[in-house]
C-alpha cells in the first residue's frame, strides 16, 4: 500500500525492508560567495525509518533548511557544493542526474515550505497546481486528476473543494494555502516528506490544525517526515526523534522524549532555557544565549558553540568534540563537558569564579528565577 | 464572548491610559467598511505592562496605533493622564507623542537604511531635545549603552551592518531618547530568533524598571505575552474577550476563545498530550461583515441561541478577572 509506482531503474528496492528509508552520511554543503566559502552544513549524518518523524531544530543559520534542501537536491546554482552521501531506499541521491530527480520529486519525496503565500503560483488556479505533477507522474486524464484533487482537498479538510479548485491562491487565507501545499505534496503519495517550518508564518490556532493534519497524514500513509523548525514546542509533541543543529553541525540527537528529559548538550539546554513558557509565572527571567551564531565562512576551531557556551573550557576552543553516544547507544551528543556531569558543574563554577560574561548571565538568571519563585 | 462593556475599568484617577468604546473602521473599495476595532475599553496604570493578544486580524495592532492617534479612531475616547487625545489638535498631539512612543515588528525596515545609527537615534532630539550637540551626543551614547549597543562601535554604522536583534535594540534606543512614559511595542520579537527574543524581552524588563515605563505589549505568541505582562487582554475580531492578571488568565481561562488559544500553543514538553483531532479549517470571519451578537460564536463549541442575538457584556467572574461571554467556562 505504501510502495509507490516507481520503476526499478530509478529506485533499487532490493533492500527497502532491511535498511532505513533515508541514510545520510557526512553531508557537507557550502556556498561560495565573494567573501569566501559559506560552510552551511558541515558533516551531518542520520538515518530515518519509514513512518517515523524526525524534528530538526536550531536558530536561523544553523543549516537546517540547507540540509533539507540538499537532500532534496533543491540547492541550485553553480556556487553550491554538496559532498557526502544521502541514500534514499539505497539509491544514492547526490549522484542522480536532474532528470531522475524529477522522477523522485513529488512521487517519492516531497516538500512543504515555510511561506504558503509564495509557494503557490499566483497566476494559476488551485486545481491545476494540485493536479499538474499528478498527471505528469501517474499519467492520468484531466478528469481523473480533477476527481483526485477533490479527494485530496477533502482530505486536508478544505470546505467546498470543487469550487476551491477554480480559485486563485490570493482568494484563500494563509492556513488554507498551506493546506493546499500539503495536498500538492501528498498527491503522489510520497514516502518521505520534508516540512520546512510549515507553520512559522501562521497563527497559533492554524498552526495547531496544520500540525495535526501533517501528523494524521503521516500516520495513515506510513510516511516518513522531517520536520524542520526553530520552535522546540513544535517538535516536543510531534516527533519521534529530534536532532539539534548548530552552525552546520548536529550537536545532539536522540528520541524526543529523551532529549527533553535528559538534555546533554549546552546548546540544547540554552535553547530550551531561552524560550518563554506558558507554564512559567509571568516575569520569569529568561536565560538569553549570549552573543550570536558564528560566521560560517570562518567557523571557530574547536566546538562551534564555545564562544557562547557558559561551560566553555580551554579544551573546547582547541578541539572539536565528536558526536558520540551517551548513556544508551541511541543518544548522541557532541560536548566535552555534557550537562549534568560533575565535569560540567566544575566548569560552571570555574567560569563563575573567573567572571566569564556568558556564564554570569546564566548564573544571574538562575538565581533571579529562584528568588522570584520564592517570593510568589 | 467577544463583547463590550466597561465593568473591568478601574477608577479614572488610578490610570495613566484609559480607552473607552474605541472604534476604528477603514473604508475599502466597493463601499464596504472594515470594522477593525469595534468598541473596546481598557485601562493601564502607570508602571504596568498590558499584553494584547489575539490572532492576526483581531485588531490588536490597530488598537496600539489608535492610542497615538495614527490614525485618529473613528469614535471613542483615548485619555492619557485625564487628557482626551482624540480632541487634541495635531500640533498638541505631536507634542504629546514624546510621551507615547512605539516600536515595531520589523526592526530592519523601521530604521532608515541610508543613515548612520547615531543620526537615527538622535533624530527625535532635533525637534524636542536639547539643542547642544555635545549634550545630544552624550544622550545618544547613554541610551545606546543601556540597550546593550557599544556606542563607540555602532555610532557611524548603517542599519544593514547589524543583526535583527541589534536593529531592534537601536529602535528601542530611538524610542526612549525623549524619555517617554508609555512604550507601545507592536510584535517587537516576532521577527527575531529565539535567542534574540529572550535578550530583547529581558532588555524591555530592565528598561521598564530603569526608565519607569508603562508598556503596552502587542503579540500573538501567548508564552511571550505571559512572560512580560502584568495584565493580559485577549482580543478577537475587534472585540475584547477576557481581561485578567496574566498568571490568573493563563491558569484559569474562562473565555472559550482564550482556552482555544492556550490549547493551541505548543509547549516544549513531550509529556503533555496534544489534542490531535483534525478539525475543519475554522477561519476568522470577515471584519467587513462580522457575526451578530458574540463575534466568536461561529467558532465557539458552546454557542447557543443567545450568542447570535445578544452581545455579551464584560462581567467579573473572579476578583479582577473579567470576561465577555454568555457561557464562561466556570
Amino acid at each position: 500500500m505504501n510502495t509507490t509506482v516507481v520503476s526499478d531503474a530509478v529506485v533499487a528496492d532490493a533492500n527497502t525492508s532491511a535498511s532505513p528509508l533515508l541514510v545520510v552520511e557526512d553531508l557537507h554543503t557550502s556556498f561560495s560567495i565573494p567573501r569566501g566559502e559559506v560552510k552551511a552544513v558541515r558533516g551531518v549524518s542520520f538515518e530515518l525509518e519509514q513512518g517515523k518523524t524526525l524534528g530538526v531544530v536550531g536558530e536561523s543559520g544553523s543549516g537546517k533548511t540547507v540540509l533539507a534542501r540538499s537532500i532534496m537536491r533543491l540547492n541550485l546554482g553553480n556556487n553550491v557544493t554538496t559532498t557526502g552521501s544521502a541514500k534514499f531506499r539505497g539509491l544514492s541521491i547526490l549522484d542522480q542526474p536532474p532528470k531522475s530527480m524529477r522522477q523522485l520529486w513529488g512521487n517519492e519525496m516531497a516538500m512543504v515550505f515555510q511561506d504558503p503565500m509564495t509557494a503557490l503560483n499566483p497566476l494559476v488556479k488551485i486545481g491545476r497546481q494540485v493536479t499538474e505533477h499528478v498527471r505528469h507522474h501517474l499519467g492520468i486524464s484531466k478528469k481523473e486528476a480533477r476527481s483526485l484533487a477533490v479527494d485530496l482537498l477533502n482530505e486536508v479538510r478544505i470546505p467546498e473543494p470543487e469550487s476551491r479548485l477554480d480559485s486563485y491562491p490570493h482568494e484563500l487565507s494563509g492556513g488554507m494555502r498551506q493546506r493546499i501545499c500539503i495536498a500538492i505534496a501528498l498527491a503522489c503519495e510520497p514516502t518521505l516528506l520534508f516540512a520546512d517550518e510549515p507553520t512559522t508564518a501562521l497563527d497559533v490556532t492554524v498552526q495547531h490544525q496544520i500540525l495535526n493534519l501533517l501528523n494524521r497524514e503521516q500516520e495513515t500513509r506510513d510516511m516518513a517526515m522531517v520536520l524542520v523548525t526553530h520552535d522546540l514546542g513544535v517538535v516536543a509533541g510531534r516527533t519521534d526523534e529530534t536532532m539539534v543543529m548548530y552552525a552546520g553541525n548536529v550537536v545532539e540527537k536522540t528520541s524526543t522524549h529523551e532529549l527533553f528529559n535528559n538534555m546533554q548538550h549546552p546548546y540544547t539546554e540554552a535553547l530550551f532555557r531561552s524560550i518563554p513558557k506558558t507554564s512559567e509565572r509571568s516575569h520569569t527571567r529568561l536565560t538569553a544565549i549570549a552573543g550570536r551564531p558564528p560566521d560560517l565562512i570562518d567557523p571557530p576551531t574547536g566546538c562551534s558553540f564555545s564562544p557562547r557556551c557558559p561551560y566553555v573550557q580551554p579544551k573546547c576552543r582547541e578541539e572539536k568534540p565528536p558526536l558520540i553516544p551517551v548513556n544508551d547507544g541511541s543518544h548522541l551528543s557532541s560536548c566535552w563537558f555534557p550537562v549534568g556531569t560533575e565535569e560540567n558543574k566544575a566548569a560552571f563554577r570555574k567560569n563563575v569564579a573567573e567572571g566569564l560574561p556568558q556564564t554570569l548571565v546564566v548564573e544571574e538568571a538562575l538565581a533571579g528565577g529562584s528568588s522570584e519563585g520564592s517570593e510568589s | 464572548m467577544a463583547g463590550s462593556g466597561k465593568a473591568h475599568l478601574r477608577s479614572e484617577d488610578e490610570t495613566l491610559i484609559r480607552v473607552e468604546d474605541l472604534v476604528v473602521e477603514y473604508d475599502v473599495p466597493g463601499g464596504e467598511t472594515v470594522k477593525a476595532v469595534s468598541g473596546i475599553s481598557f485601562d493601564i496604570k502607570a508602571g504596568e505592562t498590558l499584553g494584547l493578544v489575539g490572532e492576526s486580524g483581531c485588531g490588536k495592532s490597530t488598537t496600539g496605533k489608535a492610542l497615538i492617534q495614527l490614525p485618529k479612531p473613528t469614535s471613542g475616547s483615548v485619555k492619557h493622564k485625564l487628557v482626551e487625545l482624540t480632541g487634541l489638535s495635531s500640533e498638541a498631539m505631536r507634542r504629546r507623542r514624546t510621551d507615547l512612543q512605539m516600536i515595531f515588528q520589523d526592526p530592519i525596515s523601521s530604521l532608515n537604511p541610508l543613515r548612520k545609527v547615531e543620526d537615527i537615534v538622535a533624530e527625535p532630539m532635533k525637534i524636542w531635545g536639547p539643542k547642544d550637540k555635545t549634550e545630544q551626543k552624550k544622550m545618544v551614547d547613554n541610551i545606546l549603552d543601556s540597550v546593550g549597543i557599544d556606542p563607540e562601535q555602532a555610532r557611524g554604522k548603517m542599519a544593514h551592518e547589524f543583526s535583527g536583534g541589534q536593529c531592534q535594540r537601536i529602535s528601542i534606543a530611538r524610542s526612549l531618547i525623549l524619555d517617554p512614559e508609555v512604550l507601545i511595542c507592536d510584535e517587537p520579537v516576532s521577527a527575531l530568533d529565539v535567542s534574540m527574543q529572550a535578550q530583547i524581552l529581558n532588555l524591555l524588563e530592565d528598561l521598564k524598571k530603569k526608565y519607569h515605563l508603562t508598556l503596552i505589549f502587542i503579540a500573538h505568541d501567548l508564552a511571550v505575552v505571559k512572560n512580560i505582562s502584568d495584565k493580559v487582554a485577549v482580543m478577537y475580531l475587534g472585540k475584547l474577550c477576557e481581561v485578567a492578571q496574566s498568571d490568573e488568565l493563563y491558569e484559569r481561562p474562562v473565555h472559550p476563545y482564550s482556552k482555544l488559544l492556550l490549547d493551541s500553543c505548543p509547549e516544549p514538553d513531550p509529556s503533555i498530550t496534544i489534542d490531535k483531532a483534525v478539525s475543519d479549517d475554522d477561519e476568522l470571519p470577515s471584519p467587513i461583515n462580522p457575526p451578530s451578537g458574540c463575534r466568536f460564536r461561529t467558532r465557539c463549541p458552546f454557542a447557543t441561541e443567545i450568542c447570535s442575538s445578544e452581545e455579551p457584556q464584560m462581567q467579573e467572574v473572579r476578583p479582577d478577572h473579567y470576561v465577555a461571554c454568555h457561557h464562561p467556562l466556570i
